[in-house]
Protein backbone atom coordinates (compact mmCIF):
# COMPACT_ATOMS: atom_id res chain seq x y z
CA UNK A 1 0.00 0.00 0.00
CA UNK A 2 1.18 3.45 -0.31
CA UNK A 3 2.62 5.56 2.49
CA UNK A 4 -1.02 7.69 3.23
CA UNK A 5 -0.69 11.36 4.53
CA UNK A 6 -0.53 12.27 8.10
CA UNK A 7 -3.20 13.96 9.94
CA UNK A 8 -1.45 17.34 11.47
CA UNK A 9 0.46 16.83 14.74
CA UNK A 10 -0.37 18.29 17.86
CA UNK A 11 2.30 20.90 17.59
CA UNK A 12 0.78 22.67 14.80
CA UNK A 13 -2.16 24.12 16.47
CA UNK A 14 -2.83 27.41 18.51
CA UNK A 15 -4.01 26.74 22.38
CA UNK A 16 -7.60 26.42 22.57
CA UNK A 17 -9.75 25.57 25.41
CA UNK A 18 -11.35 22.93 23.15
CA UNK A 19 -8.47 20.99 22.54
CA UNK A 20 -6.97 21.54 25.70
CA UNK A 21 -9.36 19.88 27.48
CA UNK A 22 -9.89 16.74 25.01
CA UNK A 23 -6.15 16.45 24.57
CA UNK A 24 -6.20 16.47 28.30
CA UNK A 25 -9.24 14.03 28.80
CA UNK A 26 -6.98 11.14 26.30
CA UNK A 27 -3.85 11.84 28.32
CA UNK A 28 -5.26 11.15 31.37
CA UNK A 29 -7.33 8.03 29.99
CA UNK A 30 -3.38 6.94 28.28
CA UNK A 31 -2.60 7.36 32.25
CA UNK A 32 -5.65 5.14 33.78
CA UNK A 33 -4.65 2.69 31.26
CA UNK A 34 -1.04 2.40 33.39
CA UNK A 35 -2.92 2.01 36.69
CA UNK A 36 -5.11 -1.11 34.86
CA UNK A 37 -1.63 -3.49 35.49
CA UNK A 38 -0.88 -1.70 38.87
CA UNK A 39 -4.63 -2.50 40.45
CA UNK A 40 -3.77 -6.17 39.12
CA UNK A 41 -0.84 -6.62 40.33
CA UNK A 42 -1.70 -5.44 43.87
CA UNK A 43 -4.88 -8.12 43.79
CA UNK A 44 -2.22 -10.52 42.62
CA UNK A 45 -0.16 -9.34 45.81
CA UNK A 46 -2.91 -10.24 47.82
CA UNK A 47 -4.05 -13.65 46.13
CA UNK A 48 -0.63 -14.43 46.98
CA UNK A 49 -0.84 -14.44 50.54
CA UNK A 50 0.40 -12.03 53.31
CA UNK A 51 4.29 -12.06 52.13
CA UNK A 52 3.29 -11.48 48.63
CA UNK A 53 1.08 -8.70 49.95
CA UNK A 54 3.50 -7.40 52.31
CA UNK A 55 6.36 -7.36 49.38
CA UNK A 56 3.79 -5.41 47.02
CA UNK A 57 3.14 -2.87 49.46
CA UNK A 58 6.69 -2.23 50.07
CA UNK A 59 6.92 -1.97 46.13
CA UNK A 60 3.91 0.37 46.39
CA UNK A 61 4.96 2.88 48.97
CA UNK A 62 9.14 3.22 47.57
CA UNK A 63 9.63 7.30 47.32
CA UNK A 64 9.64 6.49 43.46
CA UNK A 65 6.01 5.79 43.47
CA UNK A 66 4.75 8.98 44.54
CA UNK A 67 4.67 10.73 41.61
CA UNK A 68 3.04 8.01 39.91
CA UNK A 69 0.26 7.69 42.64
CA UNK A 70 -0.67 11.87 42.01
CA UNK A 71 -0.45 11.37 38.62
CA UNK A 72 -2.85 8.72 38.46
CA UNK A 73 -4.98 10.85 40.82
CA UNK A 74 -5.14 13.51 38.67
CA UNK A 75 -5.79 11.24 35.93
CA UNK A 76 -8.46 9.43 37.97
CA UNK A 77 -10.50 12.83 38.90
CA UNK A 78 -9.78 14.00 35.18
CA UNK A 79 -11.18 11.50 33.70
CA UNK A 80 -14.24 11.30 35.65
CA UNK A 81 -15.33 14.98 35.15
CA UNK A 82 -14.36 15.18 31.69
CA UNK A 83 -15.65 11.99 31.20
CA UNK A 84 -19.20 13.40 32.87
CA UNK A 85 -19.28 16.41 30.34
CA UNK A 86 -19.04 14.09 27.56
CA UNK A 87 -21.78 11.77 28.47
CA UNK A 88 -23.85 15.18 28.95
CA UNK A 89 -22.29 15.92 25.35
CA UNK A 90 -24.15 12.87 24.02
CA UNK A 91 -27.51 13.38 25.15
CA UNK A 92 -27.25 16.54 22.97
CA UNK A 93 -27.29 19.26 25.67
CA UNK A 94 -24.55 21.91 26.38
CA UNK A 95 -22.79 21.84 23.04
CA UNK A 96 -23.34 25.84 22.59
CA UNK A 97 -19.87 28.00 22.23
CA UNK A 98 -20.48 29.42 25.40
CA UNK A 99 -21.81 26.42 27.42
CA UNK A 100 -18.89 24.15 26.14
CA UNK A 101 -16.55 27.19 27.35
CA UNK A 102 -18.20 27.29 30.29
CA UNK A 103 -18.50 23.43 31.13
CA UNK A 104 -14.62 23.09 29.97
CA UNK A 105 -13.78 25.68 33.18
CA UNK A 106 -15.80 23.50 35.21
CA UNK A 107 -14.50 20.57 34.76
CA UNK A 108 -10.92 21.57 35.28
CA UNK A 109 -12.07 23.55 38.75
CA UNK A 110 -13.63 20.47 40.14
CA UNK A 111 -11.25 17.55 39.06
CA UNK A 112 -8.55 19.90 40.70
CA UNK A 113 -10.57 19.84 43.84
CA UNK A 114 -11.61 16.46 43.64
CA UNK A 115 -8.09 15.62 43.16
CA UNK A 116 -7.12 18.09 46.34
CA UNK A 117 -9.66 15.87 48.35
CA UNK A 118 -8.79 12.52 47.29
CA UNK A 119 -4.90 13.21 47.70
CA UNK A 120 -5.87 14.39 51.18
CA UNK A 121 -7.85 11.30 52.24
CA UNK A 122 -5.01 8.89 50.72
CA UNK A 123 -2.43 11.07 52.84
CA UNK A 124 -4.92 10.30 55.63
CA UNK A 125 -5.35 6.66 54.97
CA UNK A 126 -1.66 6.54 54.39
CA UNK A 127 -1.21 8.12 57.97
CA UNK A 128 -3.64 5.88 59.49
CA UNK A 129 -1.79 2.54 58.24
CA UNK A 130 1.53 3.57 59.88
CA UNK B 1 -33.44 6.95 -6.38
CA UNK B 2 -30.35 4.88 -5.00
CA UNK B 3 -27.50 6.92 -4.89
CA UNK B 4 -24.91 3.91 -4.72
CA UNK B 5 -22.52 2.59 -8.26
CA UNK B 6 -23.90 -0.13 -10.23
CA UNK B 7 -20.23 -2.03 -9.01
CA UNK B 8 -21.03 -1.10 -5.58
CA UNK B 9 -25.19 -2.78 -6.22
CA UNK B 10 -23.55 -5.99 -7.78
CA UNK B 11 -21.06 -5.93 -5.08
CA UNK B 12 -23.61 -6.04 -2.66
CA UNK B 13 -21.15 -4.93 0.11
CA UNK B 14 -21.79 -1.44 1.88
CA UNK B 15 -21.98 -0.93 5.70
CA UNK B 16 -21.51 -4.12 7.83
CA UNK B 17 -23.80 -2.02 10.42
CA UNK B 18 -21.50 -2.59 13.12
CA UNK B 19 -19.65 0.99 12.75
CA UNK B 20 -21.45 2.00 16.05
CA UNK B 21 -20.62 -0.71 18.17
CA UNK B 22 -17.20 1.18 19.39
CA UNK B 23 -18.90 4.32 20.11
CA UNK B 24 -21.58 2.48 22.18
CA UNK B 25 -19.89 -0.01 23.96
CA UNK B 26 -17.13 3.29 25.77
CA UNK B 27 -20.23 5.03 26.44
CA UNK B 28 -21.68 2.17 28.72
CA UNK B 29 -18.48 0.96 29.98
CA UNK B 30 -17.95 4.67 30.55
CA UNK B 31 -21.05 5.11 32.72
CA UNK B 32 -20.72 1.71 34.68
CA UNK B 33 -17.09 2.88 35.42
CA UNK B 34 -18.65 5.91 37.36
CA UNK B 35 -20.13 4.25 39.98
CA UNK B 36 -17.62 1.57 40.21
CA UNK B 37 -14.17 3.59 39.97
CA UNK B 38 -15.77 5.99 42.65
CA UNK B 39 -16.71 3.12 44.89
CA UNK B 40 -13.20 1.55 44.73
CA UNK B 41 -11.91 4.63 45.37
CA UNK B 42 -13.66 5.40 48.74
CA UNK B 43 -13.76 1.93 49.79
CA UNK B 44 -10.02 1.73 49.22
CA UNK B 45 -9.30 4.72 51.02
CA UNK B 46 -11.64 4.04 53.99
CA UNK B 47 -10.12 0.75 54.96
CA UNK B 48 -8.97 1.40 58.61
CA UNK B 49 -5.32 -0.19 57.28
CA UNK B 50 -4.15 -2.20 54.14
CA UNK B 51 -2.84 -5.25 55.59
CA UNK B 52 -3.20 -8.10 54.43
CA UNK B 53 -5.96 -9.08 56.95
CA UNK B 54 -8.02 -6.57 56.37
CA UNK B 55 -7.74 -6.66 52.65
CA UNK B 56 -8.49 -10.12 52.50
CA UNK B 57 -11.55 -9.68 55.19
CA UNK B 58 -12.66 -6.74 52.91
CA UNK B 59 -12.22 -8.68 49.64
CA UNK B 60 -14.26 -11.76 51.66
CA UNK B 61 -17.24 -9.61 51.37
CA UNK B 62 -19.76 -11.34 48.40
CA UNK B 63 -20.70 -7.26 47.20
CA UNK B 64 -16.84 -6.13 47.89
CA UNK B 65 -15.24 -9.37 45.19
CA UNK B 66 -18.71 -8.75 42.55
CA UNK B 67 -17.92 -5.35 42.41
CA UNK B 68 -14.30 -5.85 42.06
CA UNK B 69 -14.76 -8.52 39.39
CA UNK B 70 -16.93 -5.64 37.93
CA UNK B 71 -14.26 -2.65 38.15
CA UNK B 72 -11.43 -4.91 36.56
CA UNK B 73 -13.12 -6.06 33.67
CA UNK B 74 -15.53 -3.11 32.66
CA UNK B 75 -11.96 -1.17 33.12
CA UNK B 76 -10.09 -3.30 31.14
CA UNK B 77 -12.54 -2.98 28.34
CA UNK B 78 -12.60 0.25 28.23
CA UNK B 79 -9.35 1.11 28.86
CA UNK B 80 -8.97 -1.09 25.48
CA UNK B 81 -11.20 0.55 23.54
CA UNK B 82 -9.84 3.73 24.73
CA UNK B 83 -6.06 2.64 23.87
CA UNK B 84 -7.43 1.49 20.76
CA UNK B 85 -8.40 4.49 19.09
CA UNK B 86 -4.90 5.85 20.08
CA UNK B 87 -3.26 3.17 18.35
CA UNK B 88 -5.52 4.12 15.62
CA UNK B 89 -4.66 7.34 15.58
CA UNK B 90 -1.31 7.44 15.62
CA UNK B 91 0.40 4.45 14.61
CA UNK B 92 0.56 4.18 11.17
CA UNK B 93 1.12 1.56 8.73
CA UNK B 94 -0.99 -1.07 8.15
CA UNK B 95 1.72 -4.03 9.73
CA UNK B 96 2.72 -1.85 12.90
CA UNK B 97 -0.74 -0.88 14.00
CA UNK B 98 -1.99 -4.57 13.33
CA UNK B 99 0.61 -5.98 15.53
CA UNK B 100 -0.22 -3.38 18.13
CA UNK B 101 -3.65 -3.67 18.53
CA UNK B 102 -3.10 -7.81 18.55
CA UNK B 103 -0.60 -7.23 21.95
CA UNK B 104 -2.97 -4.44 23.25
CA UNK B 105 -6.13 -6.74 23.32
CA UNK B 106 -3.81 -9.78 24.47
CA UNK B 107 -2.73 -7.42 27.30
CA UNK B 108 -5.55 -6.83 28.32
CA UNK B 109 -7.56 -9.77 28.67
CA UNK B 110 -4.54 -10.96 30.24
CA UNK B 111 -5.17 -8.40 33.06
CA UNK B 112 -8.53 -8.56 33.35
CA UNK B 113 -8.06 -12.51 33.53
CA UNK B 114 -5.87 -12.51 36.22
CA UNK B 115 -7.75 -9.72 37.91
CA UNK B 116 -10.53 -11.97 38.37
CA UNK B 117 -8.65 -15.06 39.15
CA UNK B 118 -7.24 -13.06 41.98
CA UNK B 119 -10.10 -11.56 43.47
CA UNK B 120 -11.94 -15.00 43.20
CA UNK B 121 -9.17 -16.58 45.10
CA UNK B 122 -9.59 -14.51 48.15
CA UNK B 123 -13.52 -14.20 47.95
CA UNK B 124 -13.48 -18.08 48.12
CA UNK B 125 -10.16 -18.57 50.56
CA UNK B 126 -8.14 -20.54 48.04
CA UNK B 127 -5.62 -17.49 49.11
CA UNK B 128 -2.65 -18.51 51.47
Amino acid sequence: MPPRPLSPHLSVYKFKYTLTTSILNRFAGLALSLGLPLLVYWLLAVAGGAQAQARAMRVLSLPLMRPLFAALILAFSYHLTAGIRHLVWDTGRGLERKQSERSAWLVVGVSLALALLVAYCAWLAGARAL
Amino acid sequence: MSLRSPLGKVLGTGSAKQGVHHWWAQRLTSVALVPLSVWFVVSLLSLPSHDHATVVAWMGQSWTALLLVLLVLVGAWHSQLGLRVVVEDYVHGAPARTVTLVLLMFAHVLLAGAGVVAVLRVALGAAP
